[in-house]
């Protein structure tokens, strides 16, 4: 039987935004939960973020911004990832992004949203259920 | 007594608790840190009063900086605020003046904190978010515009383009006819706790410590009313780390700056009393209280005794005080106020000097002006009706208060210990310490809370399903547009040639060991953009990538 591998998750700091407990966080929950974690580091350009995606070869790329820039940053974000395949990977985003922008992120290609107070078994739980299988 | 304690315990106490046990095993503070079922004179026996505590205004402080308190003067009630245009955030200014406010505190945006101009790449979709763009002195003219800055005192918080901010706001005065030595305000300028949390570094850690001398150096000389620097540790407590944390690692960086000026040739005594400290208000009531009375003990003592400062007022901490944004909630935000008013309570009692209270949407988005003026009535409720400024320090000789302070500042001492092993701040922090520390205790928070270890009123109990229903802030769409405008009107009517020999003469400032101080003023005057002076110091001292810390 072929085992499968772990799951593969890229977070991510898109824009200026300095603040990465959150990221930090996170990043350590889906370790914790048996994946592997790449942090990407802060200051990222969405072109940043997608080489990291593909040479890292990651089923998940998870976001996190808490300056309001998030509408500019994910739409590049979500442009790239079209033009460069990435259609298998699940792409969710946590931070603070008002309700009134969700119907927007979604159309980026942004799956889900964990907003302030989300715990991180419902994060886990969610990447475990919606996280790519295999290659095909 | 500690016998007729002991009576107690194995008499009353130990019949009740085989009747009906305590909620919990243990109980701990916010950071962890055990506390007592009771504290009796026991706790403190053997505290000599006149060596520990004192009287307010002298030596160890721990009582408070002010012979007098707030029986002679209230602390500053200081909101921060900025977003959008110079023209918004100056409207929003007034509107807290005239609502009470006694002192101003500016909010950046992104872009200007690292120090880009607006029609910069790197400032795609940042312009105005978290704070109000200033790209040069003509946007620092209109944020001032009918504002008596002689009168009022102004905080901004900026740190790696410090320097040039400061710059900006000192010219626009001096073109009112107000001369810099009137000017009384606070420039955040604390590169190290960049480093250590909130991340908005740009140049490494040798020439940001440079700028930040050459800042202390200059307010020393010429602006006897302005605070060259306020050494934070809000943002490394919002970044995850415990009270003790924070104490510890804010003051490690304190005696650090203090340490570069003396390397400098500067004498402690003429820098020293301009100084100041910012601290966050978390949950913990009497946590909080006792950090702040600890924090005032161990930088009196730190002052005197490792620095040898002769005058009084260098060894005094003068602090603002900022309650906890990482504690607001996005669920029923309308808690937040209650938050806030027990953490701004505890700034208070702890003895700040000033005050920013946080509006209740602020983890949905940045403040209306109505949540901003009922944070800003929070304040003025505890000053004017809750008659806890009636009398000095007045937690002081509680048995928990005074062993809880105790035991903070051996706590942080330990920590001064592991720093200065590993050979001090920049060391540290090239070694991830502090972000490794800081993680950590940010880890174990939420882990507590998904565990249900730690109750969060709304959050992991006491859900409701309704939807949240606070308005929030709208910004004008125009803003972006209108500040571009001028940004460009700017370049195009400034003596360009001028700008360049003043930036030429600022990069061979750099370059060399003279203090930039007035280059940067020099090309600030000629309206050379915030950009444009910190691409020069870009070149000059090049860029600082952090080696990220999980």
């Amino acid at each position: 039987m072929k085992e499968r591998r772990k799951i593969r998750v890229l977070i991510a700091k898109p824009g200026l935004d300095g603040h990465d407990r959150g990221a930090k966080v996170v990043a350590r929950a889906l370790r914790d939960a048996g994946m592997e974690v790449i942090y990407s580091g802060l200051r990222q350009t969405p072109e940043m973020i997608v080489e990291t995606a593909i040479q890292e070869d990651v089923d998940v790329i998870g976001l996190s911004i808490l300056s309001g820039a998030h509408l500019p940053l994910f739409s590049r974000l979500g442009e790239l990832t079209r033009e460069q395949g990435l259609d298998r990977v699940l792409i969710v985003a946590g931070g603070i992004i008002p309700d009134e922008d969700m119907p927007a992120v979604r159309e980026m290609g942004i799956r889900a949203v964990f907003g302030p107070g989300s715990s991180t078994t419902d994060i886990v739980d969610f990447v475990l259920s919606n996280a790519p299988q295999d290659k095909g | 007594m500690a016998s007729k304690q002991k009576e107690w315990e194995e008499g009353l106490l130990c019949k009740s608790l085989q009747r009906a046990p305590e909620r919990r095993e243990q109980f701990v503070t916010t950071s962890g840190v055990p506390v007592e079922r009771l504290y009796t004179p026991v706790d403190i026996a053997g505290k000599d009063y006149a060596t520990e505590l004192g009287f307010p205004g002298e030596y160890p402080f721990t009582r408070g900086v002010h012979p007098t308190m707030y029986r002679g003067k209230l602390w500053t009630m200081r909101m921060f605020a900025g977003y959008g245009t110079a023209e918004e955030t100056n409207a929003r200014f007034k509107y807290l003046l005239e609502h009470g406010e006694t002192g101003l505190s500016v909010a950046f945006d992104m872009p200007t904190l690292y120090g880009y101009d607006a029609d910069q790449p790197m400032a795609c979709g940042e312009f105005g978010k978290c704070g109000v763009a200033i790209s040069s002195l003509a946007d620092m003219e209109v944020l001032f515009a009918g504002i008596p800055v002689d009168e009022i005192t102004t905080s901004m918080t900026i740190n790696s383009p410090a320097a040039i901010i400061w710059a900006m706001y000192v010219v626009a005065a001096e073109k009112r006819g107000i001369p810099r030595q009137r000017l009384g305000g606070t420039i955040q300028n604390d590169i190290l706790k960049e480093f250590i949390a909130q991340k908005e570094y740009i140049f490494p850690p040798g020439p940001s410590m440079r700028l930040i001398v050459d800042t202390i150096e200059f307010g020393a000389r010429e602006m006897p009313l302005w605070n060259t620097i306020s050494i934070s540790g809000y943002h490394i407590r919002e970044a995850g780390a415990t009270a003790v944390q924070e104490l510890a690692f804010t003051l490690y960086d304190g005696l650090a700056y203090v340490q570069a000026a003396i390397d400098r040739g500067l004498n402690v005594d003429d820098f020293a009393p301009r100084l100041s400290f910012f601290f966050n208000s978390h949950n913990d009531f009497f946590e909080e209280i006792a950090k702040f009375r600890a924090a005032r003990r161990i930088w009196a003592k730190e002052m005197r005794d490792r620095f040898d400062a002769k005058e009084p007022r260098s060894w005094l901490m003068r602090f603002h005080t900022q309650t906890a944004g990482c504690s607001l909630t996005a669920q029923q935000p309308e808690n937040n106020v209650v938050r806030t008013a027990l953490q701004a309570l505890a700034a208070v009692m702890g003895g700040t000097q000033s005050l920013h209270t946080n509006s209740m949407d602020e983890a949905l988005a940045l403040p209306s002006e109505k949540a901003a003026r009922v944070a800003l009535r929070t304040q003025q409720i505890i000053a004017h009706e809750s008659g806890v400024t009636n009398t000095i320090d007045p937690l002081a000789g509680s048995y928990f208060v005074e062993a809880l302070t105790d035991r903070t500042e051996r706590a942080a001492r330990d920590y001064f210990q592991k720093i200065d092993a590993l050979g001090g701040a920049i060391p540290a922090i090239e070694a991830g310490f502090f972000q490794r520390e800081i993680a950590d205790s940010a880890h174990r928070y939420q882990k507590e809370i998904d565990e249900g270890k730690r109750t969060i009123v709304g959050v992991n109990d006491y859900q409701t399903q309704e939807p949240t229903s606070i308005p929030l802030l709208k910004m004008d769409p125009e803003g972006e547009r209108k500040h571009l405008a001028r940004l460009n009107r700017v370049r195009q009517e400034r003596d360009n040639d001028e700008v360049r020999r003043r930036l030429q003469g600022l990069r061979q400032a750099a370059m060399g060991d003279a203090n930039t101080m007035p280059y940067i003023i020099d090309a600030v005057r000629a309206y050379a953009t915030l950009g444009e002076i910190m691409q020069v110091f870009r070149d000059v001292f090049g860029e600082y990538v952090e080696t990220p810390v999980l």
